[in-house]
């Protein structure tokens, strides 16, 4: 099969939604002839054309709520927003308006969008433009939060966010777009709310999303070396949240390490090991669960300072060690 | 005998139905001022008595396909749009049968196939709602516009000048129709403003600006006319100022102490019924015969809807977790 990168598959769920239904279409900042921030949306213009690839001016609340209200009267917009920190500024047309309308019409009128948005550090773009805000956005009942970690996952889930009836936030990460993967060139569509497990493994749970389950692999594969069996659960949706998935690895490892790329306090982890703790898990647990996340600080500028900030391989390792160690 | 010079579109019977649905209106809500003071209804609303004339007037050139935005004092524009005081009152009183299933309020009543995209509890939140439905009509190559109103406080939000950028740029098919009820909650509006026509704002965007007496049921049908035509030729939007009055206060926990008895006294003096009613007795369009049997027919739709309201059901408890996503 073909490898292409997390980028255009992205890019490439958009397109063959938009060739089948005309309803479908982007707007956002730079989107058009630039092709996005990213280089996400290049080419498409040439293929849809202005009015269906709609550049906007820097108007994050205004388009926000243009996407918002072409949902609710019969579109299916995706918001590109450039980057994921400036859904600070677009956060009243989502939290108060798409995720609320349905509820309260009483079941009328639906708001189906995605907001499609790059976030995560790595890129020395410093505290401004690197953020993981997704836990803001699994706290509003009425929103569906998409991470995707692959190539492939990113086609699908895209697809699936698009088909769905209710606003969706897709999280793509920026140091993830160069990544490859196969991806089948047909369309298809991996439902929200299911969870695939990345690695096998019998003694410990590795629980981790977008880049973070990148490097959870890689600290499996070292962790291998030393007869350490990892087992790798990427949630791919935050809400729907596949719970059953990740009880029925945790209740076989006995152990769960939780990690994300977002700030630890009162980041998605805490909601995951909560989950953990109050379901039927907790009774095959030999160890505390472990929380990694960021450090509770902006994301700094130095290359060495906005490593230190995220947690990297050598931090999963360690985690993993002393869970071990404990029982 | 003065000849009344209305858009083609407002026939005789027409100016007649709108006398009376002035009236319901009014009775809507004085009708849930006494059950809110009464304690009848719970949590909170906020009338537009005095203000009838703009959602009454604005709506009558309006068809079933075009949709209006609306605001946290919407009770107006919702009965002027097509909605059913009944309905109106069962959603007030928190019951099923009302368009929310009692679940949204007076905030939040909506009638989404009648073209009501919803009230909204958020200040200049529906603004870029009804910039996107005009987005819809334009790129789906429909007929209908889009009335977004919102009032004098909403003109100070960004998602107001992002909004109105963004329908001017893209010639989008929407009338903005600021209410300037002189007051965003208890702040004047002269002392958050420093221009004294709001409509002077649409300028800075590129669109024609009107101020028109928000009190005069003629003027905003008129200027509503011009503003759809302008829409549906696709020449863009059209800002209307309609200067008007709110009689009660922001809600009701409001004691006014921000203006005074004469002020207030003023406004009603320019009672915006009284004067179409004036406008259609001096055009020989209603008798104050005719008027006062309009009149009780009003209050008897208010009737039948309290009747209405107060005979349908509770939601259940089952129904907390339903509709919160598609």
């Amino acid at each position: 099969m073909r490898e292409i990168t997390y980028l255009e598959a992205v890019r490439e769920a958009m397109s063959q939604e938009m060739r089948v239904n005309n309803d479908v279409f982007i707007l956002g900042e730079d989107i058009g002839v630039y092709g996005g921030a990213f280089g996400v949306t290049s080419g498409m213009i040439e293929e849809f054309g202005p009015e269906r690839v709609r550049d906007t001016p820097i108007s994050e609340a205004g388009i926000a709520g243009t996407a918002v209200g072409s949902a609710l009267t019969g579109m299916r917009p995706i918001l590109d927003l450039q980057f994921s920190d400036f859904i600070t500024i677009a956060m009243d047309q989502i939290v108060n308006q798409a995720a609320k309308i349905r509820y309260m019409y009483g079941g009328k009128g639906m708001v189906p969008m995605v907001v499609r948005t790059p976030s995560g550090s790595g890129t020395g773009a410093a505290a401004q433009h690197s953020q993981s805000l997704e836990a803001w956005v699994t706290h509003i009942p009425g929103l569906k939060v998409v991470q995707p970690s692959t190539a492939y996952d990113a086609k699908g889930l895209l697809k699936a966010a698009i088909d769905d009836d209710n606003p969706v936030i897709f999280y793509e990460h920026k140091l993830l777009y160069k990544t490859s993967s196969h991806v089948p060139e047909d369309t298809y569509s991996i439902p929200l709310g299911k969870a695939d497990v990345k690695r096998e493994g019998s003694d410990v749970t590795i629980v981790a999303t977008a880049i973070m389950v990148h490097r959870a692999l890689e600290a499996a594969m070292e962790l291998a070396k030393e007869g350490i069996d990892v087992e790798v659960i990427d949630p791919r949706t935050l809400v729907p949240l596949d719970e059953e998935a990740i009880i029925t690895s945790v209740s076989k490892t006995g152990r769960v390490v939780v990690v994300h790329e977002a700030v630890k306090r009162g980041g998605y982890g805490a909601e995951i090991a909560s989950m953990i703790a109050e379901s039927e898990a907790f009774d095959y647990l030999v160890a505390p669960i472990k929380r990694l996340g960021a450090a509770p600080s902006p994301v700094p500028y130095h290359p060495e300072l906005e490593k230190a900030h995220v947690p990297q391989v050598p931090n999963i390792i360690q985690a993993v060690k002393e869970m071990l160690k404990r029982a | 005998m003065d000849r009344l010079i209305v858009p083609d579109k407002i026939t005789d019977n027409k100016l007649i139905n709108l006398y009376k649905q002035m009236w319901v209106i009014r009775f809507f809500e004085e009708k849930v001022d006494e059950y809110f003071a009464k304690g009848m209804i719970h949590g909170t609303t906020h009338l537009a008595i005095g203000q009838e004339a703009s959602a009454a007037g604005v709506c009558a050139l309006l068809d079933v396909e075009d949709k209006i935005t609306s605001t946290h004092r919407g009770h107006g524009h919702c009965i002027a749009k097509g909605a059913t005081a009944d309905k109106m009152m069962a959603e007030l009183f928190g019951r099923t049968t009302g368009y929310c299933k009692g679940k949204g309020g007076s905030m939040h009543i909506a009638d989404v196939d009648m073209g009501n995209l919803g009230a909204n509890g958020i200040v200049a939140g529906g603004i870029p709602l009804a910039v996107g439905s005009a987005l819809t009509a334009h790129m789906k190559k429909l007929n209908y516009v889009t009335v977004c109103f919102f009032g004098d406080g909403a003109t100070n939000e960004g998602s107001f000048h992002e909004a109105v950028n963004l329908a001017s740029i893209w010639k989008l098919p929407v009338i903005f129709v600021c209410e300037n009820n002189q007051y965003g909650m208890s702040s004047p509006v002269k002392e958050m403003v420093n221009v004294d026509n709001l409509a002077t704002r649409a300028q800075a965007y590129g669109i024609p600006g009107v101020v028109a007496d928000g009190n005069d049921m003629i003027e905003m049908m008129n200027v509503t006319d011009e503003a759809i035509k302008r829409a549906r030729r696709g020449e863009g939007p059209t800002f209307i100022e309609a200067k008007t009055y709110r009689w009660k206060g922001h809600s009701k926990s409001d004691t006014k102490k921000y203006r005074t008895l004469e002020e207030e006294k003023e406004w009603m003096r320019k009672d915006p019924i009284k004067r179409f009613k004036n406008d259609l007795m001096k055009a020989g369009f209603l008798t104050k015969e005719k008027a006062e049997k309009l009149q009780e027919e009003a209050k008897k739709v208010i009737e039948d809807a309290v009747k209405f309201a107060d005979e349908s059901p509770m939601p259940t408890l089952d129904d907390l977790l339903t509709d919160v996503y598609a």
